[in-house]
């Protein structure tokens, strides 16, 4: 009896601070919605550009707007990228994360998982307006959707993991772009792939399934990275 | 402790490291260079034209070994990081930062002799085929480790995440290689398997391109030794041994 209420208390401590973390960064991101924002009307934006570039034919549209939608998501998400970690360095809160005692991985999956709320679950659910714009048939359009929503926690992941190896410096854009891109590669050629094959009517099951895979990988292996990296930028 | 450890522990020790490195770069750099006048002058020279390329495939013998080269750096890049990770070992992060410049290189030559070769015999500079597009990405991934420890003042930090970064890719490496033949064969038939005759090759033209794989690995310690000296000579620039050595070398 006593036993079992000391393990609850435990374990509600040992999520309590990545919960009160996620939380705050929720808010944060409420507070500035605008700025919350600009990810995914970048995305928007990058897609409307294609069209205007290739002309207007929608079936040459949709014969490459998996590929596309995916670079313009991955362009986007590595816009928000930059500053993940950075105001913590500067004002000392991941000190205060390395000497609190608590789990670091989990704090840094909670900051990891923040960032996909706010960054690619939105992208995600404009999938359908991106694939509208690109002509998309309604069963590829969902494809993409099932891809993105498998697809963008991993960007978030790896990509937050590099943005702690850069937190240290004070502008790293291209730095970030240069180190995560070539890591995409996968999530690319499975996300663009399943939407392709959704396209050519093939099932996309084994793109998506993969890309299944690589998430089951991430999510336990991310945030031991992150971990490792936040106490290199923060010694 | 055996003698293995010792040694590691030995190592571990600047100015043992250094006397070490002194003594054994020319070995590496003499063998190495006459493997490599041997294995050249063999490959070019001595074995018999392809009945189907000519002798256009004689650049094999830059180009193989120095593909071979690029993983395997990768690869000694990012264990030497995990052991400077792990148990903060100085030399190991001197050795996985000083392997980056050295493994882009090596990454590049084979790209260049690659398309150079693909011109004659493909009828182009450059093709989208699977192992040429996760060659290309392994220089992209070897580019992000450089710019990241380029980026960072301090040096041991800058090893540290450079080393974090270059087992992030290790791990990415076979996940990217697979990736791409799946991307490969999903959108056009393997018009191209050239380099599935690796397997099939005559005994006279592979001798050289062992020679040639081992005097890479030679040139590869040479170098290595050279920019590894250089970066302890830094890092321990105020004390004594490095004065004395600094000293002696005026007098001398």
């Amino acid at each position: 009896m006593h036993a079992d209420r000391d393990r609850r208390v435990r374990r509600m401590s040992l999520l309590a601070a990545p919960g009160a973390l996620l939380r705050r960064d929720l808010l944060i991101a409420w507070r500035r919605r605008a700025e919350v924002l600009n990810p995914l009307l970048f995305a928007l934006m990058v897609t409307a550009l294609f069209p205007l570039a290739l002309g207007p034919e929608a079936g040459q549209l949709a014969r490459i707007a998996g590929g596309v939608a995916w670079v313009t998501v991955l362009l986007a998400s590595l816009l928000s990228l930059d500053a993940l970690f950075r105001s913590d360095l500067e004002d000392g809160g991941l000190d205060q994360w390395l000497v609190s005692g608590r789990s670091l991985p989990l704090l840094a999956g909670a900051r990891l998982l923040g960032h996909w709320l706010t960054t690619g679950l939105p992208l995600t659910v404009a999938a359908p307006v991106l694939a509208s714009m690109l002509g998309l048939p309604g069963d590829a359009a969902l494809t993409l959707l099932a891809a993105l929503a498998l697809g963008t926690p991993v960007v978030s992941m790896v990509g937050g993991t590099c943005a702690a190896l850069t937190a240290a410096m004070p502008r790293a854009g291209i730095l970030l772009a240069l180190m995560v891109l070539p890591l995409m590669v996968p999530v690319l050629v499975f996300g663009a792939g399943a939407v392709d094959a959704a396209l050519t009517g093939v099932s996309p099951l084994a793109a998506l399934l993969w890309l299944a895979a690589g998430l089951a990988l991430a999510l336990p292996l991310a945030p031991l990275a992150c971990a490792a990296a936040i106490r290199i930028s923060a010694q | 402790m055996n003698a293995l450890t010792l040694w590691f522990h030995r190592m571990g020790s600047p100015p043992t490291f250094y006397a070490f490195a002194e003594r054994w770069r020319p070995w590496f750099l003499w063998s190495g260079l006459l493997l490599t006048v041997v294995a050249l002058a063999w490959g070019l020279f001595f074995t018999p034209a392809d009945y189907l390329q000519g002798d256009s495939y004689r650049i094999i013998y830059i180009h193989v070994p120095s593909a071979w080269m690029g993983q395997f750096v990768f690869a000694v890049m990012a264990v030497s990081g995990f052991v400077a990770l792990v148990w903060r070992i100085k030399l190991a992060e001197i050795v996985s930062l000083a392997s980056a410049p050295i493994g882009a290189t090596f990454t590049a030559i084979a790209l260049a002799t690659g398309s150079l070769w693909g011109r004659p015999t493909w009828g182009t500079y450059w093709v989208w085929d699977a192992r040429l597009t996760s060659t290309l990405i392994l220089l992209f991934l070897y580019f992000g480790v450089i710019g990241l420890s380029r980026a960072i003042e301090d040096r041991r930090k800058a090893a540290r995440a450079a080393a974090l970064l270059a087992i992030v890719g290790l791990v990415n490496i076979p996940i990217i290689q697979y990736s791409v033949y799946w991307w490969n064969t999903l959108h056009q038939p393997s018009s191209v398997r050239l380099f599935r005759g690796e397997t099939t090759i005559d005994p006279s033209m592979l001798w050289p391109l062992l020679l040639m794989a081992v005097a890479t690995k030679l040139y590869y310690a040479w170098s290595l030794l050279g920019r590894a000296q250089a970066m302890v000579l830094e890092q321990e620039s105020g004390k004594d041994w490095v004065r004395q050595l600094a000293t002696a070398d005026r007098n001398a």
